[in-house]
């Protein structure tokens, strides 16, 4: 489904000196949950930008299904079935969930199929789906209606930037098993970038990048206990 | 009435037809139709052009419209409405000013509103002005609203300007009596080489007295919008303020606050944010399938809504 061809991003830093973020960058994804682990500033969440397009690489190719679509912007790419979760969602002044989940499902929806999304991800559906995405929301609320957003677009791959980020304990319990049961419903490929092992656990494929380079990659039987072994992921209590 | 001012009826105050309750519809500077009801009366000014609202004491769940429509190039339509609210109201008001303007001469509407509000009264006021029409002459609108609260009285404003007005100065002043509360949304969308002036002056005059003052506004294209905010806390009150703006292409927006404090009571704050869209929404929204223009849209319609 998804393929990178030596992907490589160098980004300019404030001196002019160009900084290199990821070197030479290959892999296929075609798994139904695929991780992405590994040092924080090694690369991952540029990665995950890259193949949404929010970012062009400095050289390489983005495949989506055979085709060549490094050339494309951000909303064609969205539309060729790409769906990318924000490390930290973004918050809009005026703009509902009702909204948010009527775009991402390409079409008027009705409140009850809206509803129906954000039960999906654990939420009480009518406290929520007239509020604005604003800073009234927590962290947690955040990430969640963000899930909620690409359960709604229903796209053959979704990319996740850090799920776990910012939110608390009983958020991420709850997180889990939204994943849990995304990994049973889904109808495509899941991406997330993390470093949670509970996250890790259903992944069917690890991925790690450290230093702008794949540095290991393989079947989560295999990955997750030299990680684990290596103190590379965090546990639970570490949230 | 003709398509051009039915249309115009139905922008500015919601109307496809006549209106249930009392209403008072102004055209081209002359009366178009009037009607009153038990508790409502209307009556005509002798002194000056304009009208005094009486709406008895203890009314509730009745509204009004008082929308004005200027479709005549060259008018200027200067009116006096004067809103005696009696105790214990609880009522909605609906005005609005739509100008079509296809001729080579400045339309121009000047409202001033004056609201009486009696004790423990409440009054939704929402107030919408559109202007269009493809002639060179300027479309003006100069809404002046004069705001008194007696004790305990609530007042909710919702202005809006949608779009197409040249030249707006926007005044609103208001003086609150004890326990009485005041909350405004202003919502201001310009552009082309629009231009808009906005004064609010509050004066917090009475113990536990409260208002909440919100302006939103986009300024598009050369438009420029200026905004004075003042409030005086002039007893044990609460006063917030807030300006919120998003300047696109070559926009220009300058908020004033002033608040002060002439009681060691008196609580203000004063919060102002201008800016363009921040890449990162138009981004998501980009995510979820949106062009950049789209986003840009929805952003501006849900910013203002």
């Amino acid at each position: 489904m998804l393929e990178l061809r030596d992907i490589t991003y160098a980004a300019q830093e404030e001196d002019g000196a160009e900084k290199e973020i990821l070197r030479g960058v290959s892999l296929k994804v075609d798994e139904r949950f695929v991780a992405i682990t590994g040092p924080n500033g090694g690369g991952k969440s540029t990665l995950a930008r890259i193949i949404a397009g929010i970012i062009a690489p400095t050289s390489g190719q983005v495949l989506l299904d055979g085709e060549d679509i490094t050339a494309l912007g951000v909303t064609e790419r969205a539309r060729k079935g790409i769906s990318f979760a924000f490390q930290q969602p973004v918050r809009f002044k005026g703009i509902t969930v009702y909204d948010l989940l009527r775009y991402a499902a390409g079409k008027k929806i009705s409140v009850g199929q809206a509803c129906d999304y954000l039960a999906r991800v654990g939420m009480c559906a009518r406290d929520y789906v007239n509020r604005e995405v604003n800073a009234s929301l927590s962290g947690g609320e955040l990430k969640r209606i963000e899930i909620a957003t690409i359960l709604a677009r229903g796209t053959k791959l979704s990319i996740f930037d850090e799920p776990e980020a910012g939110i608390d304990l009983w958020s991420f319990s709850n997180l889990i098993a939204v994943f849990e049961k995304l990994y049973e419903e889904i109808n495509g490929s899941i991406m997330i970038i993390t470093h949670q092992e509970r996250i890790l656990e259903i992944a069917d494929r690890i991925i790690v990048i450290a230093n702008g380079a794949i540095s290991e990659d393989g079947p989560r039987e295999e990955m997750l206990p030299k990680l684990i072994s290596g103190g590379q992921c965090a546990k639970l209590s570490a949230v | 009435m003709d398509s051009i001012q039915k249309a115009l009826l139905a922008q500015v105050a919601g109307l496809h037809g006549v209106p249930e309750g009392a209403y008072n519809i102004r055209s081209d500077g002359e009366l178009a139709g009037r009607n009153t009801t038990a508790n409502i009366d209307i009556v005509s000014k002798k002194d000056k052009p304009g009208i005094d609202i009486f709406i008895k004491p203890g009314t509730k769940n009745e509204s009004m419209h008082i929308p004005v429509i200027i479709e005549k190039s060259g008018l200027k339509d200067l009116v006096y409405n004067d809103f005696h609210i009696g105790e214990d109201c609880d009522v909605t008001i609906v005005a609005g000013c739509g100008i079509s303007n296809c001729g080579s001469q400045d339309s121009q509407h000047d409202g001033i509103h004056s609201f009486f509000v009696g004790k423990n009264a409440k009054v939704k006021y929402i107030e919408k002005h559109y202007a269009e029409g493809d002639g060179t002459g300027g479309r003006i609108m100069n809404p002046t609203t004069i705001i008194s609260l007696e004790e305990g009285a609530q007042m909710e404003m919702d202005t809006t300007q949608i779009k197409g007005v040249d030249s707006t100065k926007r005044i609103t002043e208001a003086k609150l009596a004890p326990g009485s509360t005041l909350i405004v949304a202003e919502k201001l969308m310009t552009h082309g080489t629009q231009t808009s002036e906005t004064e609010f002056t509050v004066d917090l005059d009475g113990d536990d007295s409260s208002a909440n003052i919100v302006s939103r506004g986009v300024a598009r294209d050369q438009s420029r919008q200026v905004l004075y905010l003042r409030m005086n806390g002039n007893a044990k009150c609460y006063g917030h303020s807030e300006c919120d703006s998003i300047v696109m292409d070559s926009g220009y927006v300058q908020a004033i606050p002033e608040i002060t404090a002439n009681s060691v009571e008196a609580s203000l704050v004063h919060e102002a944010a201008i800016g363009k869209i921040a890449g990162e929404q138009l981004t998501k929204l980009m995510t979820l399938g949106l062009t950049e223009k789209e986003a840009e849209e929805e952003i501006v319609a849900g910013f203002l809504k």
